[in-house]
């Protein structure tokens, strides 16, 4: 009696996992698909730090070789590069009315030299979609040198291509503040002048 | 004449070199200039005014290219919007 129910409770397993077999192998198969899509659309996927830092290293050199050399020191000690607007226009004595902000991978952002106000984020990328190592990204100083060759070869070209936001969206108001802070202190020890304290604060538009 | 293009992952690459002086090489600097543009690219020449003034020009075609310039860099054009995560 017992082996008769052992036996057909063996055969009733069997029967029961050639009837799920099926199903479970589909899942399995296209939860391995997944996973693998899942792996290959990593943005770390064939990411190589040596690699990358060489690149950055070859973006500097260039950006050096096109910038004049007080822009370049900004650039190697503050990390962002100031266009003084109107872009072309020969200095006058007179304060530049605009001036803009090159971050790399991060909106260009206009302000207002004299007072610190913030007018606007443009919202500008140099995607490369040939994807040479998986990612569209130009190195930081080559996404610097193209935001600044594009802006003083062709301003209105550029600020027309670009997505416009008040200031703030994606550049932090306080940390941008902070920066032409730094710049003014970067300048004045550049020209051998002691340094002030800020008297006014940066707001946005 | 150097023609120079931005690559992630590498920083710029030489794309042609030649003297524009010479028919031929000429010739093979025109049509990789065409080829960048064809891809979509942006040309972009550095400049430096007797002032010693730095500048750029952006060209849209090889006749733009003053023929005294040394190089031409090639970027990705510009697309509106960043990542919001960078």
């Amino acid at each position: 009696m017992a082996l008769g129910l052992g036996t057909a409770a063996v055969v009733l397993v069997v029967l029961l996992w050639e009837l799920v077999r099926p199903a479970v192998a589909g899942n399995l198969a296209r939860a391995r698909e997944a996973f693998s899509q899942r792996r290959g659309a990593s943005p770390m996927d064939g990411y190589d730090p040596g690699r990358e830092r060489r690149a950055e290293q070859r973006a500097r050199e260039l950006l050096r070789s096109c910038v004049s050399q007080e822009d370049w020191e900004m650039y190697r000690d503050l990390g962002l590069l100031r266009v003084l607007g109107p872009v072309g226009s020969e200095p006058d004595g007179q304060p530049a009315p605009y001036a803009y902000l090159i971050y790399p991978h991060k909106p260009i952002v206009a302000y207002v030299p004299e007072t610190g106000e913030l007018l606007s984020e443009y919202c500008v990328a140099f995607p490369d979609e040939t994807r040479p190592y998986g990612s569209p990204r130009l190195p930081d100083s080559d996404d610097v040198l193209a935001k600044w060759m594009a802006l003083v070869g062709d301003e209105r070209g550029l600020i027309g291509e670009a997505n416009m936001h008040l200031p703030g969206r994606q550049v932090d108001p306080e940390q941008a503040g902070r920066d032409l802070l730094r710049i003014e202190r970067w300048e004045r020890r550049r020209a051998g002048l002691p340094p002030v304290q800020p008297t006014g604060s940066v707001r946005a538009a | 004449m150097k023609l120079l293009r931005m690559k992630p992952g590498h920083g710029e690459i030489v794309l042609a070199e030649g003297d524009v002086e010479v028919p031929e090489q000429e010739l093979e600097l025109i049509e990789a200039f065409r080829r960048q543009l064809d891809e979509g690219m942006w040309a972009a020449v550095p400049t430096q005014s007797s002032a010693g003034r730095r500048d750029a020009e952006m060209v849209k075609s090889f006749s733009e290219v003053p023929r005294d310039a040394d190089r031409v860099i090639f970027f990705p054009r510009a697309a509106g919007g960043a990542p919001l995560d960078s």
